[in-house]
């Protein structure tokens, strides 16, 4: 317990809290440029999230592919990657999860809906697996080869939706069979109809693996070492290549459950998407927000989740159009990354701090 | 009355978070003489030169240049001055030509804007020809050799109108005939007018090339003495601040039977050039062998075919009458070797994982500190409790990050971790470079004992004084060749300079 | 249809194609040459796009005609140098991660413009036609020449100007980087800051310089899209361009020829699925896979042709002459 106050009172817990408090000033002073009442609009975001349980559902919802995506991207980083292509994992995981969700029948829902879930996890961590493998052997950068994988898998997606699963007439394929379905139908109708599923917990339980996994065991060790010294690590007899493959595919799971869980849990199908859906790039701020820590991921993810599911109510209730919380998530992640600035503005209060103690 | 110095520091004290790296420190340098500033790696030498070359500012004190104070607030001021900085690790552009390296920052132009490389090329010739210097104003900086990479260094200098040059450890990546070419320069330019200040530990420089001699020992100038009036004993003594022995204790070695043996072996590069060329010795039980060759004469890739870092080609690589060829680093690990890396920071250490982890860097996987795939804390840490305390670690903790440890502990760490594996066959790779006098002991002594226990110990060196001291038995190897076979102490620098240099007169087996 | 008119038009369309991607694309290289790593490229033209049509818009409210797009151009290139300034003053003077601010201004730069555009136009999502765009150059002399007319005039010179300064722009690049002092001293802030601090020259100036080139040229990429091809700004204006720029001076090797090399590439792979389309066998294949042709080359390619590339020294560094 004296840990987790001493963590409250760390400097970078401060200037965390710091960081998010100024995204949401200056988030307030562009509304006022524009002619609004910030406080209106931040009370209509409030209310539209902790309003009624419908609304926490729906923010709950909304969090759920931002943790695994978070989740994604922080663990790549963890092995020393950068992997923009958690967009492209999604896909296939919605993919591999509308596959196996639609074409097999008659399974009951305690096998059918894992399977499904697992087939996600599998196309996710495939398709990252094929860039870590082409920067091992070819040694070409990954953050192009996911960037052009993402587009990639969302044509190859499109194609396997229209060939396979299309319900004719339609941009979308038909739906999963129940029995793939993960939504908790009795909490749902207790929150008003909110899609609440399992991935939610999925998420949490996911985020847990990642802390012990990369911390606590032998190949986390080794994931370590490469991220951060693969040379050392290659001198110690670790297999680079190896686990630069394996972190992209474990990488790749986190997103592509991200995306069985959408599939399987929020849509009950899968759309033809015109262009990229973006998960994978609020994927990357959040792992940003939460500094590539799992927890931090979880804390991250919950805030991007509030702000961006709450600004639909401050563009309803109070007329703020919602690109203004991009602005506030981005001026608060470029303050957590520019911790000098945030620290140059709150100098005079850790003087006063200190005059304080003497 | 002597003359006016060219430059005098008065008083310098320069102070970092908890400590005086420069205490008070006066100096004067004379015109057309070359001073030599002696002290151990953070007596504050190098602090002191930044300050005269702009790049920190004293907290107290000023300088003097031809009598008048002066702020040297930037290397541009310094420069204005006349004051020219020869770095230890050279501050040059690795992809661009040698003109480029030196005319950088004092473009000659037409208009301002493009480069008139005639002229440049034209300028850095000339300048290059009147101190003899014989170098191509054209090559590629990674093309050349660290010799002539030093001369570009001191090319910028004079390109600048430089005429006091300051000297920072110059000879630490020398051979010993670019020593004495060096030497030769710096002869040339004092003649010409210039004057020199030398950064140094070593003694034999100072006895062969300077007129005076400071001493500096935690930033504090014990001594300013003329070097004709001293001895290096004395020197010795004043820097370190106790009596200091030159010759390592040792008993003569008593060899056993070969525990590795290099057959043949050749490897050749991804553009096919060929690296070692059928390179061939053996290492035996209870002796340490020294590699001396100029450096990229094949000492990196033999050491990485050696721990599996590297194909080979052919030949072959017996260990204890196994052979270990083309093996990963983790099977040959396994089989007895050790490896001291050259590079701490980016082959032996990970920096930013903890002293504890790294101590676990090769053997986390093995039992106990894995049990189930789950690392065994406990047991990790107390491994490295116990390595820290035996090899005397000095680290705030176990859990402090191997970044913050002072290079000497950093390498205590890694010799720990190797010895710990109590490994047959030992491979040390400039194990010293960059210690200071104490660290140099422990870390020869430690070389010596594991000899003693019966280790076969292979030591790569560019310090011929640590190769003459510490082996038992010295193989020259020049273009990925082994040419020649001494025992130290049958030879002297001379003539190991000249095998170094691919003459094989003195060799007994090549 | 004749062939070699097919082929013209192919031309033509890969140079459209091509046009933003090099200039954004040399915009990256001034940034990382520099030494300061700039994914935020995307977002810089994503600035220029959007600053490109309010220029224009309100250049044509004010009876401006057909030198608005031109006004456009401008308004876009200082839109783009304000915002490569966040990316500087984070990474240059408070030393933030490089990659992190990358993404803040990609960010940033979305939500801004679209938060304006509903401001600006009651609501809208988008901003209104433009009236005036910028127009194809046009040399019928060159296109009624026999046999190559089709291809010279038709394909390559009937182009748009941002097309030609596009290509100008390299060559001047190229001649920057290489033979000025302005450039040798950018190459050797990116390759080695603290030889170039002792050498006299101001790191951190001509890393701001850098990037600040850099919003310049991304906001010139923007625009290029603005005022060519869609002839409004919404939020799918630019839509990744920023990236495949990024990719293409990556696979460029960070040398303006190479970039342009490069950026023809994605440009001719974008074009070749409109062409693929006019034969008949091309029926049997899902569209799909034409649409995906172009990043599967891009990756074939990666893998076959090249291996490592080779990055500024001092790529992604802060510098930081205090370090002892």
């Amino acid at each position: 317990m004296n840990k987790f106050l001493k963590w409250f009172a760390s400097d970078s817990f401060i200037v965390s809290l710091a960081a998010i408090v100024m995204g949401l000033l200056l988030g307030a002073v562009v509304m006022m440029i524009g002619g609004y009442n910030p406080i209106t609009a931040y009370g209509a975001l409030i209310s539209r999230v902790f309003g009624d349980w419908y609304g926490f559902g729906e923010a709950l919802r909304e969090m759920t592919p931002l943790v695994l995506t978070g989740l994604a991207v922080a663990f790549a980083f963890r092995a020393g990657m950068f992997n923009i292509g958690a967009e492209g994992q999604v896909l296939m995981g919605m993919t591999g999860a509308s596959l196996i969700g639609i074409k097999i029948t008659g399974l009951p829902a305690l096998i059918h809906a894992p399977l499904a879930i697992i087939a996600g996890a599998l196309f996710g961590g495939l398709w990252a697996a094929l860039a870590g493998y082409i920067k091992a052997k070819r040694g070409v950068n990954e953050v192009i080869t996911t960037i052009m994988l993402n587009w990639t898998a969302l044509f190859l997606c499109n194609y396997i939706v229209r060939t396979f699963l299309l319900m004719p007439g339609n941009q979308r394929s038909v739906d999963i069979q129940p029995s793939a379905s993960i939504s908790i139908d009795w909490l749902s109708q207790m929150m008003g109809n909110a899609r609440v599923h399992w991935g939610i917990l999925l998420a949490m339980l996911a985020s847990t693996f990642f802390y012990y996994f990369l911390w606590k065991t032998k190949q986390g060790f080794e994931l370590r070492a490469v991220g951060s010294n693969p040379e050392a690590a290659r001198y110690a007899g670790i297999n680079v290549s190896k686990n630069i493959v394996k972190a992209m595919f474990i990488s790749g799971v986190f997103a592509g459950l991200a995306g069985a869980f959408e599939t399987l849990g929020v849509f009950h199908y899968q759309s033809v998407y015109s262009s990229l859906p973006g998960y994978g790039f609020n994927g990357i701020a959040v792992a940003l927000l939460g500094m590539t820590h799992p927890f931090g991921v979880l804390a991250g993810a919950g805030l991007f989740g509030s702000l961006t599911y709450g600004s639909a109510g401050m563009s309803f209730d109070a007329g703020v159009p919602p690109e203004i919380i991009q602005i506030v998530i981005g001026s608060i992640i470029f303050f957590i990354a520019a911790q000098g600035i945030v620290r140059f503005i709150l100098k005079p209060v850790y003087k006063r701090k200190k005059e304080k103690v003497l | 009355m002597a003359a006016t110095p060219v430059v005098e520091l008065k008083q310098i004290t320069k102070r970092f978070p908890g400590i005086v790296a420069n205490d008070s420190i006066s100096i004067k340098l004379q015109k057309g003489e070359i001073h030599a500033l002696l002290g151990e790696n953070g007596a504050g030498k190098s602090t002191l030169m930044n300050i005269l070359f702009g790049l920190y500012q004293p907290d107290e004190g000023h300088i003097e240049v031809n009598g008048e104070a002066v702020a040297i607030d930037s290397p541009n001021k310094a420069i204005e001055l006349g004051i020219g900085m020869v770095h230890q690790h050279f501050k040059l552009v690795q992809s661009f030509s040698v003109t480029e390296n030196i005319i950088l920052g004092m473009e000659p132009s037409k208009g301002g804007i493009q480069i008139d490389y005639k002229t440049a090329t034209e300028k850095v010739k000339k300048l290059s020809d009147q101190y003899g210097f014989r170098i191509d104003p054209n090559a590629k900086i990674e093309d050349i050799s660290v010799g002539m990479q030093q001369r570009v260094e001191i090319l910028k200098t004079l390109y600048r109108g430089a005429d006091i040059l300051i000297f920072d450890e110059p000879t630490a990546v020398l051979t010993p005939q670019e020593i004495s070419e060096l030497i030769e320069i710096m002869r040339k330019l004092v003649a010409e007018g210039k004057s020199i200040i030398l950064i140094t530990h070593k003694l034999k420089e100072i006895m062969s090339v300077s007129d005076t001699v400071t001493i500096i020992r935690r930033g504090k100038v014990i001594d300013t003495v003329k070097t004709n009036e001293t001895s290096p004993f004395e020197l010795a003594e004043k820097m370190v601040g106790r009596n200091v022995s030159f010759k390592v204790d040792k008993k003569p070695a008593e060899p056993g039977e070969k525990v590795i043996e290099v057959k043949d072996v050749s490897v050749k590069n991804k553009e096919g050039i060929t690296l070692l060329d059928g390179m061939t010795f053996d290492v035996r039980r209870g002796e340490i062998v020294g590699v001396a060759g100029v450096d990229g004469n094949g000492q990196t890739q033999i050491i990485e075919a050696l721990s599996g870092l590297r194909k080979i080609d052919s030949g072959s690589i017996v260990l204890n009458g196994k052979e270990i060829g083309n093996h990963t680093p983790r099977q040959i690990s396994e089989s007895g070797v050790g490896h001291i890396p050259e590079d701490r920071h980016k082959h032996g250490l990970v920096l930013d994982f903890s002293v504890s982890e790294n101590m676990v860097l090769e053997s986390y996987y093995k039992e106990p500190y894995t049990k189930r795939g789950f690392l065994n804390f406990r047991a990790i840490n107390d491994l490295a409790k116990r390595l820290v305390e035996a090899f005397d670690v000095r680290t705030p903790s176990i859990q402090t990050k191997a970044r913050s440890l002072s290079g000497g502990n950093q390498q205590k760490a890694i010799i720990a971790r190797e010895i710990n594996k109590n490994p047959d066959f030992l491979i040390a790779a400039q194990p010293t470079r960059g210690l200071d006098v104490g660290a140099i002991e422990f870390v020869q002594t430690q070389l010596i004992q594991q000899r003693d226990q019966g280790k076969a110990v292979l030591l790569v060196s560019f310090e011929l004084d640590e190769i003459l001291n510490v082996s038992d038995r010295i193989i020259v190897v020049y273009e990925g060749k082994v040419i020649g076979e001494v025992r130290p102490e049958e030879t002297n620098d001379q003539e190991l300079g000249l095998m170094m240099a691919g003459s094989r007169q003195g060799g007994t087996k090549a | 249809m004749d062939s070699l008119l097919i082929f013209g038009n192919l031309l033509n369309t890969t140079l459209v194609f091509s046009t933003a991607l090099i200039f954004a694309a040399l915009g990256g290289l001034f940034s990382e040459r520099s030494g300061i790593v700039n994914i935020g490229i995307e977002g810089l033209m994503v600035f220029g796009a959007f600053a490109a049509a309010i220029g224009t818009h309100y250049a044509e409210e004010a009876g401006m005609g057909g030198a608005s797009p031109w006004i456009g151009l401008i308004t876009a290139v200082v839109v783009g140098v304000l915002g490569s300034l966040i990316h500087a003053v984070a990474t240059i003077t408070f030393k933030a991660d490089q990659t992190i601010s990358g993404v803040v201004i990609n960010f940033l730069a979305t939500g801004i413009t679209l938060y304006l555009v509903k401001l600006l136009f009651d609501g809208a999502g988008e901003t209104p036609l433009l009236l005036h765009r910028l127009a194809k150059l046009n040399f019928p002399d060159f296109a009624s020449i026999p046999v190559i007319g089709p291809i010279i005039g038709a394909g390559i010179l009937n182009s748009y100007p941002t097309t030609f300064i596009a290509i100008i722009l390299v060559f001047v690049t190229y001649y920057v980087l290489n033979k000025t002092t302005f450039g040798l001293r950018l190459r050797s802030v990116g390759e080695h800051p603290s030889a170039a601090d002792t050498m006299g020259i101001n790191v951190n100036r001509m890393r701001y310089i850098g990037v600040m080139l850099s919003g310049a040229l991304a906001g010139l990429g923007g625009a290029t899209i603005t005022l060519t091809t869609t002839g409004l700004f919404s939020h799918t204006t630019v839509s990744g361009q920023g990236f495949i720029a990024i990719a293409a001076l990556i696979f460029g090797k960070w040398n303006p020829l190479g970039i342009m090399g490069a950026a023809l590439f994605f440009g001719f792979s974008q074009a070749i699925r409109n062409y693929v389309q006019l034969f008949e066998w091309s029926a049997s294949i899902p569209q799909d896979f034409i649409l995906m042709l172009p990043y599967v080359l891009t990756v074939i390619v990666l893998v076959v042709a090249i291996g490592k590339s080779r990055a500024p020294a001092a790529l992604g560094e802060a510098y930081d002459p205090g370090k002892r």
